[in-house]
């Protein structure tokens, strides 16, 4: 009697895993299916692509890649080389700076403290596209449209990673350690730069990906900001290709371009994963 | 000994300058390229203020008559925001339901001890992948996959599903739908890591006990799961509610910023963008903007008002 109700309760056990593996692979097809047509078509010519539907790669990659790196109109090398140029500047001001922040607010009592904490943490939740109306009139009055850096600067105000900064010394930095170095006479910036920073090596780590990746993949602003062909960076370019007469295009190139548009990020998390999904939790949910 | 007493008195006075120091420059930049746009935005929109063709109107102060614009049926030639917050809201909402839903069972799945489900990396890896494509690409790609003639099409044409191809960028529901789409397929991930992050974080005997009384698992979903999640689950709902509201990029690059077909699928932001473009109509955007900035403020009380309730 007993073994058979054993029996029944692992059946079920057996029945609930599998459903519940089939809607993992389910739900694991639908995020990669996409992507996996967009490579398989990046492999094809537009003959090809007008000609019907495959799941098979074909042999027209390398002219793909060609023409898309060659493209007289969309100019996807320097596009990529702007998007690049901001994307790792913006990433390493933000952490440097927020690290820095954080630190101050951290490990110095000085007056109005809390309410500088308190502050950072209201305007956190404020849109960026609140200030942008503001930031394009300022840009155009003082002739500063097309300028990368305009993009690159207001990124040492990050009030988000400022959060997960300072969330980070709480957990990790003790005060003690700080006023030994102190004692051994290094000045603050000393200890900040050479004893504090490699101990928030992990966090800062996390949050330059995710800066790097936010920036890379940023286009309200860049968008209205950047006009110049010499100045545009990957996503106005693409978006243009949306915007252009479709029927004229090598669809080949087109599938190209955008795998080329995400394959940095695509490398950065292939190799990453694991410490990108855990920095996903350890600054946003317990705050 | 009173000498020594001093002495770290006066260090620790100027240890407190350090701190200044060291949260200037996040200040000083925030005050020029944050604090002073907003406060410029905020102006803006008690004026009249834009470009015609070359000629630029104004700048006049028109007090609250941008306000009014927005909201009046017909004025100008304007379509009331109202129509654009709705579709904001409603394209969220079409992307969150099922993203919710799909994420809370995966949460669940993944914690629970009894399945002990296997390669749980991997799976996470895979659904937050989508989070990191770069929107627009991906609404590129969309549009590229589902146009008349792209591989979607031809693969209902062929397998003799369909005998014409569907117009998908043509019709609201498909419109929609493809944007609802994508936006669950970018956040399911996210949200399902966050809310396992939550159910981790209950405390292990609380389901230990209810399993010794004999509970059901739905009894322990409702009864103990639920209400300890509710303070993180409400977070992460207020927060994917704020990042909603700003949707830009996604139907922007898929509707070529036109909202096809007529306007179903404009957001709030990409009314904005509108203004920001050739016309440069600084005064409405400024209007826009201060809406936009109440409506997230609103919302953002709420954030921390659970944030707070945790930490109690």
């Amino acid at each position: 009697m007993k073994s058979n109700a054993n029996k029944t309760a692992e059946i079920k056990l057996l029945i609930s895993r599998i459903v519940v593996y089939a809607i993992l692979i389910f739900l694991s097809f639908l995020c990669l299916f996409f992507f996996y047509l967009m490579l398989i078509n990046s492999t094809r010519s537009n003959a090809q692509l007008q000609s019907g539907f495959t799941l098979i790669p074909q042999n027209n990659l390398f002219k793909n890649l060609y023409n898309a790196w060659h493209d007289g109109d969309i100019n996807i090398p320097v596009g990529m080389k702007n998007s690049f140029i901001v994307a790792m500047c913006s990433a390493l001001l933000t952490t440097y700076f927020s690290a820095m922040t954080a630190y101050g607010t951290y490990v110095y009592n000085f007056k109005g403290k809390r309410f500088v904490h308190l502050f950072i943490l209201a305007i956190m939740m404020i849109p960026s596209q609140v200030s942008a109306v503001g930031f394009i009139q300022l840009a155009f009055k003082y002739n500063l449209t097309n300028k990368l850096w305009l993009l690159i600067i207001p990124s040492i105000a990050a009030p988000a990673t400022y959060f997960y900064m300072r969330q980070y010394l709480q957990a990790t930095l003790p005060i003690d350690m700080v006023e030994a170095a102190r004692i051994d006479g290094s000045s603050e910036f000393k200890i900040f730069n050479q004893i504090v920073l490699p101990i928030m090596k992990p966090a800062i780590a996390v949050q330059m990906i995710f800066s790097f990746v936010a920036s890379w993949n940023n286009y309200f602003m860049p968008a209205l900001l950047l006009n110049k062909p010499d100045k545009k960076t990957v996503p106005i370019m693409i978006a243009t290709l949306r915007s252009a007469d479709y029927s004229k295009f090598d669809m080949g190139k087109v599938y190209m371009l955008m795998v080329m548009a995400i394959l940095p990020v695509m490398i950065i998390y292939i190799i990453l994963s694991k410490s990108i999904i855990k920095g996903v939790t350890s600054g946003s949910v317990k705050g | 000994m009173a000498k020594q007493n001093t002495a770290v008195k006066n260090k620790s006075i100027s240890y407190a300058r350090w701190g200044y120091i060291f949260i200037i420059p996040f200040f000083i930049v925030y005050a020029i390229f944050t604090l002073y746009p907003q406060i410029l935005t905020v102006y803006n929109s008690f004026f009249e203020y834009y470009r015609d063709g070359l000629t630029v109107v104004g700048p006049r102060f028109v007090g609250l008559q941008n306000y009014k614009t927005l909201f009046e049926p017909g004025a100008a030639g304007y379509v009331p925001i109202f129509k654009y917050l709705g579709n904001t809201v409603w394209l969220w909402l079409l992307g969150a339901v099922p993203q919710f839903l799909i994420a809370m069972m995966l949460a669940l799945f993944f914690t629970s001890t009894r399945l002990n489900i296997k390669g749980q990396q991997f799976f996470k890896s895979v659904i937050y992948m989508p989070n990191l494509i770069m929107a627009s690409c991906f609404a590129m790609l969309f549009f590229s996959l589902f146009s008349q003639v792209g591989p979607v099409n031809q693969f209902l044409v062929s397998s003799g599903a369909i005998s014409t191809p569907i117009n998908f960028l043509g019709m609201q529901v498909t419109v929609q739908t493809l944007i609802a789409l994508m936006n669950f397929l970018m956040w399911f991930g996210n949200t399902t890591i966050l809310l396992m992050a939550g159910i981790q974080g209950i405390d292990e005997s609380m389901f230990e006990s209810a399993r010794l009384d004999g509970s059901t698992s739905t009894q322990v979903f409702f009864n103990i799961t639920m209400p300890l999640l509710m303070p993180i689950f409400i977070y992460v709902f207020i927060t994917s509610m704020i990042g909603g509201i700003q949707m830009f990029d996604v139907p922007q690059v898929l509707t070529n910023g036109k909202g096809i077909p007529n306007n179903t699928s404009t957001t709030l932001i990409m009314y904005l963008n509108q203004f920001l473009g050739i016309s440069k109509n600084y005064g409405m955007a400024g209007a826009v903007s201060v809406l936009l900035f109440i409506v997230t403020a609103i919302l953002s009380i709420f954030v921390f008002r659970t944030i707070r309730a945790d930490n109690k």
